[in-house]
């Protein structure tokens, strides 16, 4: 049913002419008079994000004030940054966790692609809790997992504590090289159970895409269509913790790269679940690459309380069947009541 | 009636020091320390008797001098001296599987203590950050020391099935550093120059000498109140540093290199006799190793003195300043900080010291 309203693609391309371009730039206004019905929207959504913005603008106007001294400060701050991480004073957590690097130079390089590139909008930041383990379930789409980094930057910059997202990611993000050591670097850690109860029991937050290869790996046909969700294995371990689940969905992810095609003999090769062929990669090499410039939705939906169950419940199959049912479809709801609130895939 | 102790492996410092501390504690009546060689080190009073463990006279000595608790501290991963690789293997499975017999025949011995690894955990991508005592490694080391300590480990149990009646405590330290240690990751800290897996930067979790010898004692004495000091327990200082701060804090630059071209670099090094850079310590190296420590505290009610990063910071101290040390790296900075803007510089050094 809501199927039906997914704006295609191509027409979105067919549309998307140097006029669009231009007036994507100068804001909303323009497109008003035409899309009356999707104006409502805007306000509510633009208030959330404009408030970092905000904070922005006023850092700027007191360094104007004194430029000489905001600067002195910044510079200082950086040289003694790069004094602690060149003499190896800083902690990291158990799971290589490095608060500082995370903070100070990871975020900071996503914080452009998370702002400018896909325009992250955010809603139901305050279904996040402030403090406390809690368990984020999202949809995983994208080729490559940039919807978790999103996410990651989304609930950091968004949510009043500035809580860091501990998300659990496949074990061949900790296979490869560099990536490995990013991945822990930012927090990340392997998705099983072990490592997502010692983090939640801990008060962390967690975040998961029980979807995997499965979602992420989709071709582009089956876009915004939620895959099975594993096994179900994330409710049990929200349910022996006692923390609620945060069903999260992610709209915009999926057209990053429309997966056309898999070569699957080159990623049994490579060791990849999926090596993905879209229209521009591989035929234009690096530059195929990069990704669309979609325009992004990360909506947190209403937590799902999990303490009220008896201790034996994380045993019970049907419950948990249930329970991921409800994320499931809390998470499908939510994706087409977003995908029919969208104007265009790039806007 | 005052305990008497058999220590083995006391020919390595680490054995040596357990000897001459256990010897001052008031319950202790007697050590006996075994050792296949006579140790260079001096062992206080104890009794030192010249056996090998891999034969079974160490059944005699068992019952010559009525002990009643064995420490198996012979459990380790280089050779003392100019052993081979498969001797110390034996030394390890076979010495073990003679021990725990000569134990299981003897009437006298009450409590058991084996100095482990956490290497039987192995290092692997698809293991969990953590380890805790009962998670069963993904995959279980293919060779080298990490399996005999998985093979002494299995040779234990069966022994503690067996006797019931003894006590029996393994310990599973993280890697042991400290101004006197020996053990091979020592040795590839000491090197002036570090050679790193590219692209990868393990988690390393250390324990300090002091500490070794302190748990040691905890496990071979009669159990607090409250406490238990039988099974399995994880022993490593809190905190994790990764192997990039390591090299940081020692001073000592790496030099990143390719995976497949880590193994040849690796015999390499030790055809020149450098360092032991077995595949174990290779995979160490690019997956690293946490363990949790919340039975050494809960259960076993032991508290390290050193964490993992007071424990590196000692072990800095007894090896001196590599090529680049700390402090020269900091004063480099400070001196970029003074230079541009004189208000800048200022501050910058506040904010540093």
């Amino acid at each position: 049913m809501a199927d039906a309203k997914v704006i295609p693609f191509d027409d979105d391309r067919s549309r998307g002419g140097a006029a669009q371009r231009q007036s994507r730039r100068r804001g909303v206004g323009s497109r008003r008079k035409g899309e009356p019905a999707a104006v409502r929207e805007i306000p509510e959504v633009k208030a959330l994000p404009e408030s970092p913005d905000q904070q922005d603008d006023v850092l700027v106007t007191q360094e104007d004030k004194e430029p000489q001294a905001g600067w002195d400060k910044r510079i200082a701050g950086g040289l003694a940054f790069l004094r602690r991480r060149l003499t190896g004073d800083y902690e990291v957590d158990d799971f290589g966790y490095d608060k500082e690097l995370t903070d100070q130079v990871l975020m900071s390089l996503l914080r452009p692609v998370y702002e400018k590139y896909f325009r992250v909008e955010v809603k139901g930041v305050e279904n996040i809790p402030s403090d406390g383990g809690a368990l984020i379930v999202a949809n995983h789409s994208g080729t490559l997992p940039l919807d978790g980094l999103m996410m990651q930057v989304a609930v950091h910059d968004n949510h009043p504590k500035n809580r860091h997202l501990r998300l659990l990611a496949a074990d061949l993000v900790f296979m490869l090289p560099v990536v490995n050591e990013l991945a822990r670097k930012a927090g990340h850690t392997l998705a099983c159970a072990e490592d997502a109860e010692r983090l939640l029991r801990r008060g962390e937050l967690v975040g998961v895409m029980p979807e995997g290869f499965k979602g992420i790996g989709k071709p582009f046909a089956e876009r915004y269509k939620l895959q099975r969700f594993g096994r179900g294995g994330f409710v049990s371990t929200a349910l022996r913790q006692g923390t609620p689940i945060i069903p999260c969905s992610i709209v915009g992810a999926e057209e990053i790269y429309p997966m056309i095609g898999n070569a699957k003999t080159l990623a049994r090769l490579l060791g990849f679940p999926y090596f993905p062929i879209t229209p521009t990669f591989p035929w234009l090499g690096p530059l195929g690459a990069v990704p669309l410039p979609t325009k992004w939705t990360i909506q947190f939906g209403e937590p799902i309380p999990t303490d009220g169950y008896p201790p034996e419940a994380a045993e019970d199959p049907m419950l948990m069947f249930n329970l991921t049912d409800q994320v499931r479809e809390q998470i499908q709801h939510t994706l087409y009541k977003l995908l029919v609130q969208r104007r265009s895939v790039f806007f | 009636m005052g305990k008497i102790v058999l220590v083995t492996g006391v020919a390595r410092r680490l054995g040596g020091r357990f000897v001459r501390r256990i010897q001052r504690d008031p319950e202790v009546d007697r050590v006996v320390a075994v050792d296949a060689i006579p140790p260079e080190h001096h062992l206080g009073g104890a009794d030192f008797v010249r056996a090998d463990i891999r034969q079974p006279a160490i059944a005699k000595v068992l019952a010559e001098h009525s002990v009643d608790t064995v420490v198996h501290m012979d459990v380790t991963g280089t050779a003392l001296g100019s052993g081979s690789r498969a001797s110390v293997k034996e030394t390890n499975v076979i010495g073990t599987m003679q021990l725990l017999g000569a134990c299981q025949k003897s009437p006298t011995v009450k409590r058991l203590v084996v100095k482990s690894s956490t290497n039987v955990y192995g290092s692997a991508p698809r293991d969990p950050a953590v380890f805790t005592e009962t998670t069963p490694p993904k995959s279980l080391p293919s060779g080298g020391f990490a399996k005999d300590a998985v093979e002494v480990e299995g040779y234990v149990r069966g022994f503690a099935r067996r006797r019931p009646d003894v006590a029996v405590c393994v310990l599973r330290f993280a890697n042991i550093l400290g101004p006197s240690a020996d053990s091979p990751l020592a040795e590839y800290l000491s090197l002036p120059v570090l050679p790193t897996v590219f692209g990868y930067d393990p988690r390393l979790q250390f324990v300090h000498e002091d500490d070794v010898i302190d748990v040691l004692r905890l496990a071979s004495h009669e159990p607090r109140r409250g406490t238990l000091n039988s099974g399995t327990f994880n022993i490593a200082g809190d905190g994790v540093l990764l192997l990039s701060q390591c090299s940081r804090r020692l001073g000592r630059p790496t030099v990143p290199v390719l995976l497949p071209a880590v193994t040849w670099v690796g015999s390499a090094l030790r055809t020149l006799g450098m360092t032991d850079f077995s595949p174990e310590q290779i995979r160490l190296l690019t997956h690293g190793r946490v363990v949790a420590t919340g039975q050494m505290r809960e259960t076993l009610g032991f508290q390290p003195k050193y964490t993992t990063a007071e424990t590196f910071a000692d072990f800095v101290r007894s090896r001196g300043a590599g090529l680049l040390p700390p402090e020269v790296v900091a004063a480099a900075v400070d001196r970029i900080a003074a230079l541009p803007l004189p208000g800048g510089g200022h501050l910058s050094t506040k904010s540093a010291n």
